[in-house]
């Protein structure tokens, strides 16, 4: 840096102005934001969680199996959609994101901002989805809540993995398609999430349990089992840990490529 | 050659692959990452610039004129870091915006074609949350964001939401925006287009203002009035190419002599063009299917032979345009068409 230009800012300081404008937007959008990401996982823990077992459909033991999965749907869907959301529009329409794309940080940080904030909005549906869940369900059998830490380590990895994830979608898809996103890719995963029941239960079907395994929503159900209702059958939380990782800097690495083509024509 | 330019770029060249920009997931279609500084040159490909050559001095209030497609957005987006060149280079205040995007940044203020306010905050915090973005406390953004606001007259509207915000206030929070953390140099991208007449006048008046204080402001447009007011200096552009580069008063004093008369004939013009060259105090005729282009000495002089050359041709004239010696006239002889 030469002495006549301009001191250069440092970009911790730039990252936490960005981080700072999400949590306001998303502060200020919070009611919203909440009814969005998980009223879905609401409803379901309504149907599954409270109804059936009272029919006697599903066995007394169903609600520990689906309450670890409907807290990853809910960070699925929170993190995933308040990433690629805005992106999707601000890239495809309003270029509203531009004054961040001009604050004087290389452009990846801002794509990292980005899935930070993803990963703080995961956080508050979570939290936001356990007592309630909890609420409806009744008393869970075998819940512990001693494992908080782990709770907290697949709560982080996995809405790591989500957002990361909501960055590479949100650079890759145009508003048009934005319907097409929720069908094609957040349903199925969703549905071979492993989030209505346990990986292990897929045995019956080999092919599948093999299939699923790039979706990063059966780790962090099955994290969430391990963490929440350790008693019950569940992958091991190495292979958990290990697989978030990976996938977070797969989409990550993937997504910040995007997010730099978009953002530098 | 400027001393010490604030802005300068070398063969700077920008191709768009043929396919869409912008790729998407289904159905769009991948782009292929082409090597840098190799010349994709595919027959859809589209050439925005074609080996730019620029210099601004500091200070200089600097205008790139040119029609719709010539290459002005992508020159600015280029010197704004929002687009990367496919070869040259181009340097604001010794810094590459490629390589040192990031310390270009922090010298500019970029005023987009079209306002493109963070519409989740209220007009005030798009001031405060860019000013934070450039490291700037708290207390002093506050204090520059109700100076800035009160300036550009949008005082009253600090708290409004953007959707509240007509256009014309929308275009001068983003005037705002660009000046909040002191840029050396401020780019507006066509800052009047869409603006009723009272609204541009008062943008230019601002953008005088600015300039009067000593900043280097870079503006695109394709109004000729608006650049022959503001600009120091100006460069034209077409095809992406560099055609004139001078003070608006030399490049007028460059235009072809007398006043252009434009005869649009009910069809093709080109038998009229000998008769007409041949008329006293004619300059120079042009034809170009229908439209006959004469640059006369005295042009009101003319009209009437030439309307009676065209009757003799068996064609009848449908519309006529005189334009005395202008930056306009200039245009049309350097790039045979119009501006709009």
């Amino acid at each position: 840096m030469t002495a006549a230009s301009p001191d250069v800012v440092a970009p911790g300081r730039v990252f936490l102005a960005l981080l700072r404008r999400d949590i306001h937007v998303a502060r200020r959008e919070l009611a919203a934001f909440l009814v969005r990401t998980t009223l879905q996982p609401i409803l379901f823990v309504v149907v599954f969680g409270y109804l059936l077992p009272r029919m006697g459909f599903v066995q007394k033991g169903y609600t520990s199996a689906l309450l670890p999965g409907i807290l990853g749907i809910s960070l699925a869907l929170s993190s995933i959609q308040s990433v690629a959301l805005p992106m999707v529009t601000d890239f495809g329409w309003t270029r509203e994101i531009e004054d961040r794309l001009l604050a004087p940080v290389p452009v990846y940080l801002i794509a990292i901002e980005k899935v930070v904030a993803g990963v703080l909005q995961g956080f508050i549906a979570a939290l936001f989805v356990l007592p309630i869940a909890r609420l409806i369900m009744g008393p869970i059998e075998s819940l512990s809540i001693q494992h908080f830490g782990t709770v907290f380590l697949v709560i982080v990895l996995g809405s790591a993995s989500f957002s990361a994830l909501g960055l590479l979608l949100g650079t890759m898809i145009s508003p048009q398609q934005i319907g097409l996103m929720f069908g094609v890719i957040i349903a199925p995963m969703i549905f071979f999430g492993c989030a209505y029941y346990p990986w292990r239960g897929l045995d019956a079907v080999p092919v599948m349990k093999y299939a699923v395994l790039i979706n990063p929503l059966v780790y962090v159900a099955e994290g969430m089992r391990g963490a929440l209702t350790p008693d019950l059958p569940h992958m091991p939380l190495r292979y958990v840990t290990g697989a978030l990782a990976l996938l977070t800097t797969l989409f990550l690495t993937l997504g910040m490529r995007s997010f730099e083509k978009r953002a530098i024509g | 050659m400027i001393l010490a330019p604030i802005i300068a770029t070398r063969a700077l060249r920008k191709i768009y692959p043929g396919s869409k920009p912008g790729r998407s997931l289904f159905g769009g279609g991948l782009a292929l990452p082409g090597a840098p500084g190799m010349t994709p040159r595919s027959p859809t490909d589209v050439v925005a610039l074609e080996g730019l050559d620029l210099e601004v001095a500091a200070g200089e209030f600097f205008g790139l004129l040119g029609p719709n497609g010539a290459g002005k957005t992508t020159t600015l987006d280029i010197l704004t870091t929002r687009t990367r060149p496919t070869s040259g280079t181009a340097l604001i205040d010794g810094a590459d915006v490629v390589r040192e995007s990031v310390r270009v940044k922090q010298r500019i203020g970029v005023v987009p074609q079209r306002p493109n306010p963070d519409r989740s905050l209220t007009a005030i915090e798009n001031l405060l949350f860019h000013a934070a973005y450039f490291g700037i406390s708290k207390s002093v953004a506050l204090t520059r964001a109700r100076e800035l606001l009160a300036m550009l007259g949008i005082a009253t509207r600090e708290t409004a939401r953007v959707p509240e915000l007509s256009g014309g206030q929308q275009q001068r929070l983003m005037i705002a925006r660009a000046l909040i953390h002191q840029p050396s140099v401020l780019f507006l991208d066509e800052p009047t287009v869409g603006l009723d007449p009272q609204a541009r006048l008062a943008l230019w008046e601002i953008l005088r203002k600015l300039h009067a204080e000593g900043r280097t402001i870079v503006m695109t447009t394709h109004y000729m009035e608006e650049a022959d007011r503001l600009c120091d200096r100006l460069a034209i552009v077409d095809h992406g190419r560099l055609l004139a580069i001078d003070t608006p008063a030399n490049l007028k004093a460059r235009a072809p002599g007398g006043t252009l008369l434009e005869l649009t004939l009910d069809g093709d013009a080109g038998g009229c063009a000998g008769p007409a060259g041949h008329l006293p105090g004619v300059l120079r005729v042009e034809t170009s299917r229908e439209l006959l282009r004469v640059f006369a000495r005295r042009g009101e002089e003319v009209i009437a032979q030439l309307i009676k050359i065209v009757d003799q041709a068996g064609r009848t004239v449908t519309n006529i345009h005189l334009a005395p010696p202008s930056l306009e006239t200039l245009f049309i002889s350097l790039t045979g068409r119009k501006l709009e």
